[in-house]
């Protein structure tokens, strides 16, 4: 039987700052990499980023966070979708984010963290590499 | 690692959004045992108040929506909201932004928000969005809103599957105006001008009543014609109160109209022959050498689709063929 799988991928943007620039950027480009993307806009809490994921039932959840709060934003998110029992949802982040904070994200259970600067080709063919496709 | 179905559909009843989810994409993507999960779940379906809302591009649909719902919701309904953007035909990917204007909706209010894309599935996407529908009713939602932009003959038969199509426009845009001409007229049992707060609301209800005056001589009812701001809340309350009568009656009397059931099978089908047409003729070669023959000058595509189709069924029962 023929599937017509597509990878989903949420790009949300938590917390306060209003840069909407970046985030279009990834989620128009990973359209045209054939990903169905899914925008929620700015200033998303947690709690209802958590709610998309779950409802949209996404493969890979970017989160890009240029105000600095990356770290307690990431681990709120995390949490949630734990919580959810929707830990197997891969997540990148994106965004400003320091060099000596990579690691702290990745101990949270961040995939993947991609700063300005990273290709949209690079992101969609690390989303590729890990994310099972329906074959 | 894949659940099976029948877990997720008990759990989905029972009221997991994670599982109706799951459900949605397993059904979604023709993953192995979507059509028994369709079989068993068909049954317990027929119960939601299904809405289509439909309008041009930036009308406010997506807004007006979110405001509809958390109205419903506040009274104590369940709600489901299916949001349906095309793909890019180029790259198959889409970009769903429904969502961005559906904010108002928190985590909390139990409405549960699916965002869709076409896929370019030929005839596929009006069976796709019903079986969505189907899913959400089985989870017990007891109103189902869904999305579409009312420009293509697919979204148009999307929200034609619905119970009851409201359309939506916006003052100024003759734009608004030329999308009702576009042939969902016909099927809106409800006109909504929205933005009202800008002015210019009123003559283009006088214009769409005008021309509804027209369409419905000798006609029972005429459709009601509302107009909204559903950024400040204008009209809203009127226009749920509508909204509110269609969904007591079907609360009142769920009926299966035949003519829906005959589409139904006929949606199903057609999806299923394409995916028949895919994955059997288009891969096993038959095409490659029907696609040589033309090229070499001794066939045609007409004679290839012929032979194509004598592959399933006896030559004397094709259609336009000779006798
Ligand atoms: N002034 C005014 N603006 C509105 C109103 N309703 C929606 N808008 C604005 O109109 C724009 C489009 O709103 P959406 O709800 O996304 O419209 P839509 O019809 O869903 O758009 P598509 O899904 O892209 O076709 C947004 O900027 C809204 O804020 C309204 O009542 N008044
Ligand atoms: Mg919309």
């Amino acid at each position: 039987m023929v599937h017509d799988s597509k990878i989903r991928v949420l790009i949300a943007k938590p917390g306060l700052d209003g840069h909407e620039r970046g985030a279009h950027v990834v989620a128009y480009g990973l359209r045209d990499e054939g990903f169905e993307v899914i925008y929620t806009g700015l200033r998303q809490t947690p709690e209802q980023i958590v709610s998309a994921a779950i409802q949209e039932d996404v493969d890979v959840v970017g989160l890009s966070v240029l105000s600095g709060a990356h770290l307690s934003l990431t681990s709120k998110v995390m949490a949630g979708l734990r919580a959810k029992g929707a830990d197997d949802v891969l997540v990148l982040v994106g965004g400003i984010i320091p060099e000596e904070d990579r690691k702290a994200l990745q101990e949270q259970g961040v995939s993947g963290v991609f700063t300005a600067g990273s290709s949209i080709k690079d992101i969609a063919a690390f989303i590729r590499s890990r994310v099972r496709t329906g074959e | 690692m894949e659940e099976m179905p029948r877990q997720l559909i008990d759990a989905a009843r029972q009221g997991s959004e994670r599982a109706l989810a799951r459900l949605i994409s397993h059904v979604e993507d023709r993953r192995p045992g979507w059509k028994d999960a369709m079989k068993a779940m068909y049954p317990h379906t027929g119960r939601a108040c299904v809405i289509g809302i439909t309008g041009s591009p930036g009308a406010g649909k997506s807004t007006l929506v979110s405001e509809i719902a958390l109205r419903l919701a506040t009274s104590g309904l369940t709600i489901g909201i299916v949001a349906v953007d095309p793909s890019s035909p180029f790259s198959g990917g889409a970009l769903l932004g429904d969502r961005v204007r559906m904010r108002g909706i928190s985590a909390a209010s139990g409405v549960f928000i699916r965002s869709m894309a076409t896929r370019g599935v030929l005839g596929g996407l009006c069976q796709a969005a019903k079986d969505v529908v189907r899913i959400m009713d089985f989870a017990r939602k007891d109103v189902i809103l869904i999305e579409t932009v009312g420009v293509g003959q697919d979204e148009i038969e999307v929200v034609g599957a619905a119970d009851h199509v409201m359309l939506v426009t916006f003052p100024g845009g003759g734009d608004g105006i030329q999308a009702i001409k576009a042939g969902v007229m016909e099927i809106a049992d409800l006109f909504v001008v929205n933005k009202a707060d800008r002015g210019g609301a009123d003559e283009t209800a006088s214009e769409i009543a005008a021309m509804l005056e027209l369409s419905s001589e000798g006609q029972a009812g005429k459709p009601p014609v509302f107009t909204v701001s559903a950024l400040n809340g204008d009209g809203l309350t009127d226009l749920t109160a509508a909204l509110r009568g269609y969904i007591n009656r079907k609360k009142a009397g769920p009926v299966l109209e035949q003519a829906h059931v005959r589409r139904e099978i006929l949606g199903i089908l057609e999806r299923e022959v394409t995916c028949l047409i895919r994955e059997r003729v288009a891969s096993n070669g038959n095409m490659e050498a029907c696609i040589a023959r033309i090229m070499a000058g001794t066939s045609d595509p007409y004679t290839a689709a012929d032979e194509i189709i004598a592959l399933f069924a006896p030559a004397s029962r094709i259609k336009g063929g000779m006798p």
